[in-house]
């Protein structure tokens, strides 16, 4: 922790900012009750591949957080910790994907959709509904009906969107010395 | 002697992703207490400079660094960058990335505060220096509130609340309206003088930042040092005008009527400036020059009408709004920070709900359309590119609104080429936008609008931080588009881009217009020139000085005689 | 910025006067006991608690009206998903069943449930004020200080500081880059199909990216600039002192959450069984 480089902290900060406000602004809703379409995971998964583990989990941790204070004025702490879960183990399998060196093909894309579907499906399917019923005392169905659909539709915005940014991002980071004009 | 308190000997530097050095052989004395101006084009290698003085080269920008740069004695490749920025205080260029605090107290303090000084103390520094750049009554407020003057003179307190024995500012002016750029130019002056500090200036805006006493300017390019020396013995050669730099105006009017400037003309202010033996040979050049005739153009075709729009209730941003652009005008749009201008803009291209008032294309009222209706005939680019671009391909860029309405493919592939050829891109096609220059880029984003073919352009300050080679690059190219017919309006502070290219300009201030007529008159016209944070231009005032009947006519001969002196020297280039 | 978003509310209180570290504490002391108990008793009692810091802070029901609805909204929808859900949990949570009238199969209204659900709907009375309070009553800037006080490493609760400075800034980059691309033919709205819609949202999120990218980059060299993260510690311009203020109320926040928790588990159990 004493180590993060200025980047990393600057990352976090702004990283929170931007999740925050794709949380808000970018979201569809999916027609169940506060479960939507979160753009913000796929930002979450580019940051913490990019970022490393801890940034992820703060970006998430500090983002959700903010957003719901500010947005609703209470913190939903369970699903707070799931988004903090993500950004984190996202962060920590997703080092060996190199993207920095421009290269996320096909075998690339397989295992960060392995990842993030793995660890997302724990999050929502397991986590999530855990902590609600742990800290909320809400029925059990209800949650993990809840988690499941929350899961399932960031796991696939994660696949898509998420895809889409890395292999965009990857790609600005290609050696640009081959060009030539034709 | 006195001992150099910076001193590069045979420096190169070679960026860790570049195959060739970004400087070379650097040999450079800068002694305490001076004030340099360093000038180069853009990729000259000035900022790399700048980056080494600072620590960012090579602590942040990792690369080879060949010879050595000492500071104050100290080898710098012994020192860490907290220990160079102790003695180096720099303030960047973008005023909204180095305000890091959430208050102008709180970023004044920012550096006390990571040095852990204790809170009364940095209360005490503080407010000591905020009176200093004379913003006592503005330490509560946050970034939102300030405006662009204001802003740089909080990063400038952030660096001068510790004792600092350099000062660095990466082009102060970049970012700044001609007005405040010289209460910048003057400040950092006044700040020298009370500190006792060596100032280093990277800037390109050179007319600018001799609005003030200089000891020395640096001309770099191509990575190497052209020139060091004093401002007179400068604008006395051509070695700007061999670098593509842009002199200030008066000189180059006196270029031009033939005038043979010496070093003791003084001609590094216009107020400075012995103008006695120029004053024949002035006016001989003025009578030889025609006087310009604007044809008047009269078929509108987009009218605003009484338009009135607020952001927040009761805080009218624009107000009573009224005017007509004519089909095949180019009109520059200028007014300080704040007063209208860019809301302007988003009002045309339905961006914003206007309150009141209505606004017609070709006599069709399209105050009810939509932002994606609108798009087809009024095409909006933004000031930053980077706003703009979302696909990697600039093809795929400039097809992207094409696909969106479902255009044919083959008949995509024909309207992007035919645009990618206009704009000077064909032959990048195929290249990532992302390995691109600022200026190509600006270009991709205009050229992903006009693929659209909308008949007319908004361009928010399409020129913003070029230099004079990608400025003209620009420009003329807009002007090549308006000639085939599309009516180009434009948001600007930049008063050469007014005289030189749009023959009409309309002034806001306040969310009004205030006046609509030639640039000439405009930046001529003192107290329209005050209301909107301009200046007046320095050809007005040779003009004056040198006792021209017809001044205002004298600033239209040199512009068009400028034009097409440029146009053959970017030819040869 | 609109009024989208919660901020803080300027007023001469004294819960504005306490340090923000304080306020942060009590927050995270009163969510703790507010998430762990269930026992109605003490859900009322730490209630009529909120309502008076409320009332002391000045801040005025309409300054949050707009977030009052929202959550209003967000409890009635809840409530409504609880019961479809699981109509027979507060019969299994109490061990009783006291039909009130039938509806259809399990979906019968007890009392059990009523109950249940009205002490869900009630923790939220609880937590939301606190909540709330804490974020209009306490400076921004304040902020980090107090996260770094109460433990948090400094750079990280200066990364909270960031994000806070740079929300606006991205707000307004964003709006801008939507409505550039909305000209440009790019339908996020409703009448695109959702697989569509999720495809254009990509165009509009790159911008963003790659200019929060760029920013962070030149905030990075800022920083870096004027020394951030030099030494072990750092100090705070806008930390608040603590007072003899502070110290009642963090040691009364102490003494409630112990309290709660010992009526709450002093059955055995989270919740208040009155059947």
């Amino acid at each position: 922790m004493k180590n993060l480089s200025i980047r990393t902290i600057v990352a976090i900060g702004i990283g929170a900012a931007v999740f925050l406000i794709l949380a808000k602004f970018v979201a569809i809703p999916t027609g169940i009750p506060n479960t939507t379409v979160q753009t913000a995971y796929a930002f979450l998964a580019l940051m913490a591949v990019v970022f490393g583990p801890i940034a992820g989990a703060l970006i998430g941790f500090i983002g959700h957080t903010l957003n719901d204070a500010l947005s609703y004025g209470s913190v939903w702490w369970s699903w707070v910790f799931v988004s903090l879960f993500v950004g984190l183990f996202v962060g920590l399998l997703g080092k060996r994907i190199n993207v920095e060196n421009g290269e996320f093909g096909t075998k690339q894309i397989i295992s960060f959709n392995l990842v993030q579907a793995v660890v997302q499906a724990i999050g929502w399917f397991v986590l999530a509904p855990l902590l609600d019923i742990l800290i909320y005392a809400e029925p059990a169905n209800k949650v993990f009906v809840q988690g499941l659909f929350a899961g399932i539709s960031n796991i696939i915005t994660v696949g898509i969107i998420g895809t889409i940014l890395l292999v965009a991002y990857a790609k600005t980071r290609t050696k640009s010395n081959s060009l030539t004009k034709e | 002697m006195k001992e150099p308190i910076i001193q590069f000997k045979n420096f190169s530097f070679k960026y860790e992703s570049q195959v060739e050095h970004t400087l070379e052989k650097i040999n450079l004395s800068i002694y305490e207490g001076e004030k340099i101006v360093i000038v180069g084009p853009s990729g000259s290698g000035k900022s790399t400079l700048a980056h080494c003085l600072n620590g960012l080269v090579p602590f942040s920008y990792r690369g080879e660094v060949e010879g050595s740069l000492t500071i104050k004695g100290h080898d710098t490749s012994t020192l860490d960058i907290f220990t160079i920025s102790k003695m180096v205080g720099t303030v960047l260029q973008d005023p909204d990335g180095q305000f890091i605090g959430l208050s102008v107290a709180e970023d004044i303090a920012f550096a006390l505060e990571n040095e852990a000084i204790p809170q009364e103390e940095m209360v005490r520094q503080v407010t000591d220096v905020s009176k200093l750049v004379d913003l006592e009554n503005k330490i509560q407020s946050s970034i939102h509130e300030l405006s662009g003057g204001q802003k740089q003179r909080v990063s400038l307190a952030g660096v001068i609340v510790e004792e600092v024995d350099i000062l660095l500012f990466d082009e102060p002016l970049a970012n700044l309206d001609p007005a405040t750029g010289k209460h910048a130019m003057a400040l950092i002056d006044q700040i020298q003088k009370e500190t006792k500090t060596t100032v280093v200036i990277i800037e390109h805006r050179l007319e600018d930042v001799l609005s003030q006493d200089v000891d020395r300017i640096i001309v770099v390019d191509e990575g190497r040092i052209v020139s060091d020396m004093s401002p007179n013995e400068l604008l006395a050669s051509d070695i700007l005008e061999s670098c593509h730099l842009r002199e200030p105006l008066y000189v180059k009017a006196l270029k031009y009527a033939g005038c043979n400037v010496t070093p003791d003309m003084h001609p590094e202010s216009i107020e400075s400036l012995a103008i006695e033996q120029c004053r024949d040979k002035l006016s001989e050049w003025y009578e030889s020059t025609d006087s310009v005739k604007q044809e008047k153009k009269n078929s509108p075709i987009l009218e605003l009408r009484d338009i009135n729009f607020e952001y927040h209730k009761g805080i009218k941003t624009l107000q009573n709004v009224t005017l007509t652009i004519h089909q095949g005008e180019m009109v520059s749009i200028v007014g300080r920070n704040g007063a209208g201008k860019s809301t302007l803009s988003k009002i045309i291209g339905g961006f914003e709900k206007i309150k009141s008032g209505s606004i017609f294309y070709k006599g069709e009222d399209i105050t009810e359309d939509t932002i994606f209706e609108r798009s087809n005939r009024i095409g909006i680019v933004m000031q930053n590119p980077n706003h703009m671009v979302s696909k990697h391909m600039i093809y795929d860029e400039v097809a992207l609104g094409l696909v969106m309405r479902g255009v044919p493919e083959e008949e995509i592939k024909k309207r992007v080429e035919e645009t990618l050829k206009v704009c000077g891109l064909y032959a990048f096609r195929n290249w990532p936008i992302s390995a691109l220059s600022f200026g190509q880029k600006k270009r991709v984003t205009i050229a992903s609008i006009l693929v659209l073919q909308p008949e007319v352009l908004i361009l928010d300050e399409p020129t913003a931080g070029q230099d004079l080679r990608h400025y003209t690059e620009i420009m003329e190219f807009l002007t090549q588009l308006n000639s085939q017919g599309v009516t180009i309006l434009m948001i600007t502070h930049d008063m050469h881009l007014m005289l030189e290219y749009t023959p009409r300009a309309i002034a806001i201030d306040d969310g009004r217009v205030i006046a609509d007529h030639s640039a000439a008159h405009i930046l001529t016209n003192i107290s329209i020139v005050e209301m909107t944070n301009l200046k007046v231009t320095s050809l007005f005032e040779l003009a004056q000085k040198a006792g021209m009947d017809q001044p205002i006519e004298f600033v239209t001969r040199f512009i068009e005689y400028d034009k097409e002196a440029r146009l053959t020297w970017r030819k040869n280039y | 910025m609109a009024q989208e978003l919660l901020s803080y509310i300027e007023r001469k209180s004294p819960v504005h006067s306490l340090s923000g570290a304080t306020k942060l504490i009590i927050f995270i002391l009163y969510s703790t006991a507010a998430m762990l108990t269930y026992d109605t008793r003490v859900l009322l009692a730490l209630l009529v608690i909120s309502i008076v810091i409320f009332v002391m802070s000045k801040i005025r029901i309409r300054e949050i009206g707009f977030i009052l609805v929202f959550i209003l909204a967000f409890l009635l929808l809840n409530n409504i998903a609880i019961y479809i859900f699981s109509p027979q949990e507060g019969v299994k949570i109490y061990g009783s069943s006291h039909v009130l009238f039938e509806l259809a199969g399990r979906y019968n209204i007890t009392w059990e449930q009523l109950f249940y659900q009205f002490n869900i709907t009630l923790k939220y009375f609880v937590v939301i004020p606190a909540a709330l309070l804490f974020v209009v009553t306490t400076h921004p800037s304040e902020f980090a200080a107090s996260l770094n006080k109460i433990g948090v490493n400094y750079k990280i609760a200066y990364s909270v500081s960031l994000a806070l400075r740079y929300i606006p800034d991205i707000q307004r980059d964003f709006k801008t880059i939507a409505k550039a691309q909305q000209a440009r033919g790019i339908d996020i709205s409703k009448n695109q199909k959702l697989w569509k819609r999720i495809k254009n949202i990509s165009s509009i999120i790159l911008p963003l990216i790659f200019s929060t990218l760029d920013r962070i980059e030149v905030i990075s060299n800022a920083m870096e600039l004027r020394r951030f993260g030099k030494k072990k510690k750092r100090t705070w311009y806008k930390e608040k002192p603590f007072r003899k203020a502070d110290y009642i109320v963090l040691i009364s926040g102490l003494f409630i959450l112990v309290v709660s928790l010992l009526i709450t588990f002093y059955d055995g159990s989270r919740f208040y069984n009155p059947f």
